[in-house]
């Protein structure tokens, strides 16, 4: 655990020229095109770009590993001095997980279901016969020490299963420590936690590589957070470097015209407006499943025609049970659900067709919610004629233009999911839901799977087709930045209960609840000393706050 | 454990419950049969006296569902009946029961399977590692070809191909070590059995070991592309022990479920095998009390087949219970 020397001079990471190709249908494209890259020993160096700009690739043949249907095609990887291009697997074997380790981005996914956490961590330093199996364990408890983990002597003997999302990132961090490497790849490590979560993982992250001086990696397209954690940011667009510089000048300086783009996508800001032809009504609902704990508690709420509410709150808080619940997927227990003052049947079976389609869903993800196998043409043209009845030319003409409303071209009518990019088809989910021309849209986290710049264009239409048509929007995240862009009004949820709810600008001014300021406070800043200050501020307020407030979600 | 305990209770009384289902499909089929079992063994000549007293005798005059009762009442206490093979004479023959025709030849069969069990499992398993280790190779396609044609050549071509090689003097060996015929009983001693049964077991290894492999083998593949196998081959890991460490314990329920099928197949389904071999199992039986009209015999028989598979699905489902550590650990 010595830490290692660290002088500027000191090069661990030299990438030259390179080139990598993907292959689709049989052919061979370019995803990476010449690529340099130089880290010193103990630097952090941020990658940032769109998805598609070739980020992971990159990070990945830094190990000197390319994902199957992908090949390092030109260029050097020299790490310490040792080229790993075209290196043996067996001997880059030795190096994967001793010296330089990778953090995936979904921890639930990346750790094995069938063992438990202390032998996937003991796994690396035993394989690699640097450590015996007791003083691995040592190691464990440690690192997990180190990550504050909860109950570090026995969280290893827990399932993957048995562990909260944020807690397995940091343990697959505690992993990728486990042999003290010289170089961590970080591929997206907190993009799929909430914003409480968020902040202690990366609090636990740059902690830790700053304990032990590990050079690090860290990729992510959420320019706040690599903001927080990198000392240099390379800015990458479709396989090239944009530009590259220190995290300050970075910041305040960007030269080119596309990083000044990404910087520009957080300032989307829509000005409430007041309304009072409430559309949905929703009193005192109570929920559970089966019989067990409630998952809502004395729920009210109301949805104005033509505005957005806002549903926020962590993973867990209850904002989707509701939606079931307004949906009639899960009938309450207590309580209704008032459409145009006209009390709704609380169970889907019982409402009438008219009822169902003047309210419709968009989900989270767009790729598991579009059937693969079906066309365009046929995923809009089912509400089309379900519910309105519209059969051939007519029907056809209307899919067009709807995809006119989603800004698609009409020859996108005969493309399968598989050939649209993720904003595409979360636009095709769109149509689908305008197509049964509804009073009420559900937008169920419709932005939190796709890029900044991606789900700025999903917003901004968003807000178009509000306008146009009058819609209402009960629009459910975790992420504040995008209720600021688009809300007229907050509820804001915390296991089970609302909190807080008001006007947009009245929730987002101080003071606020104590579950909000928590929400709020968490959402990284694009200020590199902004991490650093928020965890002080905390520390002072009263020791361990988040951790605590996200335990016991 | 108590939750999977519960499970395993529940699905034991399921089973129950399906058996007992099956009793009953069972005896209404071989109700619906064609044909009178006393005229068949009395023939042509008997006068309705005869043949109405001879039903008496048999308890067939009585209505269905009464004898029905009394048959799954018997079953129930472990009684199956009296073999009607060997009343022809009238008042003469011998009373046999039927678990005295039919034990010692399900314990043959038992010992067939298990025999075959012993070497096919474990191969198939080892041989499925080994193509998906080294998928889409030289040895990948060959086993592959291998297993697919064991598939399909049916398998009493099969059995005469290995009694031709090994068991004909003068062919492959001059004196040759296999017997051609397996005939058993359970007096000779344990090695020699094994060597008399060689062949068919080596039949009917090739018969199913294939299935098993390329379920193996497309389980494993099928998770090689999941995260968390990238993440091991990251962290430094043999791409042997991806395999048997990684991929292989996740794989357990379809696999289980194969074996299942499989071990299954080897107590009902073989009696092609037991013909060609003239081996003593309860295929043969059962074949031949079909064409005797041995009644009570054949539904002993099918009910035990049932009973073979509703355990074998049950201790499939158990495994793949046990093997899944979202069940086993919950929450």
């Amino acid at each position: 655990m010595t830490a290692k020397p660290n002088s500027a001079g000191d090069r661990l990471l030299e990438i030259r020229g390179l080139r990598i190709e993907g292959q689709s249908e049989d052919r061979w494209h370019q995803i990476v095109k010449g690529v340099d890259l130089d880290l010193n020993r103990g630097e952090v160096l941020g990658l940032i770009g769109e998805s598609g700009a070739g980020k992971s690739t990159i990070g990945l043949a830094a190990m000197g590993y390319a994902r199957p249907g992908c090949r390092i095609s030109a260029g050097s990887v020299k790490f310490d001095g040792l080229e790993l291009v075209g290196l043996a697997e067996a001997k880059k074997r030795t190096l994967w997980g001793s010296r330089i380790s990778y953090v995936a981005q979904s921890a639930a996914a990346s750790f094995n279901p069938a063992h438990r956490l202390i032998e996937q961590f003991s796994e690396v330093p035993l394989e690699h016969k640097v450590m015996g199996a007791d003083e691995a364990k040592t190691r464990a408890i440690d690192l997990f020490r180190r990550l504050r983990l909860p109950n570090p002597e026995t969280i290893g003997m827990r399932y993957p299963h048995q562990v909260s999302g944020g807690q397995l990132q940091r343990a697959m961090t505690a992993m990728a420590m486990s042999c003290t490497p010289d170089l961590i790849i970080f591929d997206e490590p907190t993009t799929a936690l909430d914003v409480t979560t968020q902040i202690e993982v990366l609090a636990a992250i740059k902690n830790i590589v700053r304990q032990f001086n590990t050079a690090a990696i860290y990729i992510t397209h959420d320019l706040a957070v690599v903001a927080q954690m990198a000392d240099r940011i390379m800015v990458l667009r479709y396989g090239e470097t944009v530009e590259e510089a220190p995290t300050a000048e970075m910041l305040a300086h960007p030269k080119q015209a596309y990083t000044r783009t990404l910087w520009a996508v957080r300032s989307l800001h829509k000005p409430e407006e007041p309304a009072d032809d409430m559309l949905l009504r929703v009193e005192g609902v109570e929920a559970s499943y089966g019989n067990s704990i409630k998952v809502l508690d004395g729920i009210d709420l109301a949805v104005p025609r033509g505005r957005t509410v806002a549903l926020v709150g962590e993973s867990g808080s209850g904002k989707s049970t509701l939606a079931r619940v307004i949906t009639g997927l899960l009938p309450p227990s207590k309580g209704q659900v008032l459409f145009e003052g006209k009390p709704l049947p609380p169970a889907l079976k019982q409402r009438s067709k008219d009822m169902l389609r003047r309210m419709q869903m968009i989900y989270q993800m767009p790729d598991t919610a579009l059937n693969p196998r079906r066309r365009v043409r046929d995923i809009i043209g089912r509400p089309l004629r379900h519910y309105l009845g519209l059969r051939g030319a007519v029907q056809e003409k209307r899919i067009v233009e709807l995809l006119e409303m989603i800004e698609l071209d009409h020859r996108f009518i005969d493309r399968l999911p598989g050939e649209l990019s993720g904003g595409q088809k979360q636009r095709v989910c769109i149509a689908r839901a305008l197509a049964a021309k509804p009073d009420l849209i559900i937008c169920d986290e419709v932005t939190s799977a796709l890029d900044q710049i991606v789900a700025e264009g999903i917003l901004k239409l968003l807000l178009r087709l509000q306008k146009e048509l009058n819609v209402s929007y009960l629009y459910i995240t975790h992420d504040l930045a995008t209720v600021k862009a688009i809300a007229d009004w907050i509820v804001v949820m915390h296991q089970g209960r609302i909190v807080q709810q008001g006007p947009k600008q009245a929730v987002l001014t101080p003071p606020h609840h104590a579950y909000t300021e928590l929400l709020l406070s968490s959402v990284p800043e694009m200020d590199p000393a902004w991490l650093d200050g928020v965890l002080a501020r905390r520390g002072a307020a009263g020791g361990g706050a988040p951790a605590e407030a996200s335990a016991a979600s | 454990m108590s939750p999977i305990l519960k499970t395993v209770l529940q699905r034991l009384g399921l089973g129950l419950i399906t058996l007992f289902a099956v009793s009953i499909i069972i005896f209404a089929t071989i109700e619906m049969l064609p044909g009178d079992f006393a005229k068949a063994i009395l023939g042509q000549s008997a006068t309705p006296d005869t043949v109405a007293a001879f039903q008496k005798r048999l308890g067939l005059d009585r209505p269905p569902v009464e004898r029905y009762l009394n048959w799954i009442g018997g079953v129930a206490q472990g009684d199956f009946g009296v073999s009607f093979a060997g009343l022809g004479g009238l008042g003469g023959g011998q009373e046999t029961t039927v678990v005295s025709l039919v034990a010692p030849r399900l314990a043959n069969t038992l010992f067939l399977a298990g025999l075959t069990a012993i070497v096919a499992v474990p191969l198939a398993l080892i041989l499925g590692m080994l193509a998906a280790l080294y998928r889409n190779s030289f040895y990948d396609r060959i086993v592959n070809m291998v297993t697919l044609t064991s598939i399909s050549v049916p398998e009493f071509f099969v059995a005469y191909i290995l009694m031709l090689l090994l068991a004909v003097p003068h062919v492959v060996f001059d004196s040759p070590p296999f017997y051609a015929l397996a005939k058993i009983n359970f007096d000779m001693p344990f090695t020699e059995r094994v060597m008399r049964s060689a062949l068919p077991v080596m039949t009917l290894v090739l018969v199913i070991v294939a299935h098993m492999m390329r379920m193996t083998r497309a389980a494993i593949i099928n998770l090689l592309s999941s995260p968390f196998i990238e993440m091991a081959r990251l962290k430094g890991v043999s791409p042997r022990r991806i395999i048997y460490r990684h991929a292989l314990p996740n794989a357990w329920a379809p696999i289980a479920t194969v074996i299942a099928l499989n071990l299954a197949y080897l107590v009902v389904g073989v009696v092609v095998v037991e013909v060609v071999f003239v081996y003593p199992g309860i295929g043969q039986l059962m074949v031949d009390a079909v064409s005797s009209r041995n009644i009570p015999v054949v539904q002993a028989c099918a009910l035990i087949f049932a009973a073979t598979y509703i355990l074998l699905n049950l201790i499939a489902d158990i495994v793949s219970i046990v093997t899944n550590p979202r069940l086993l650990h919950p929450r």
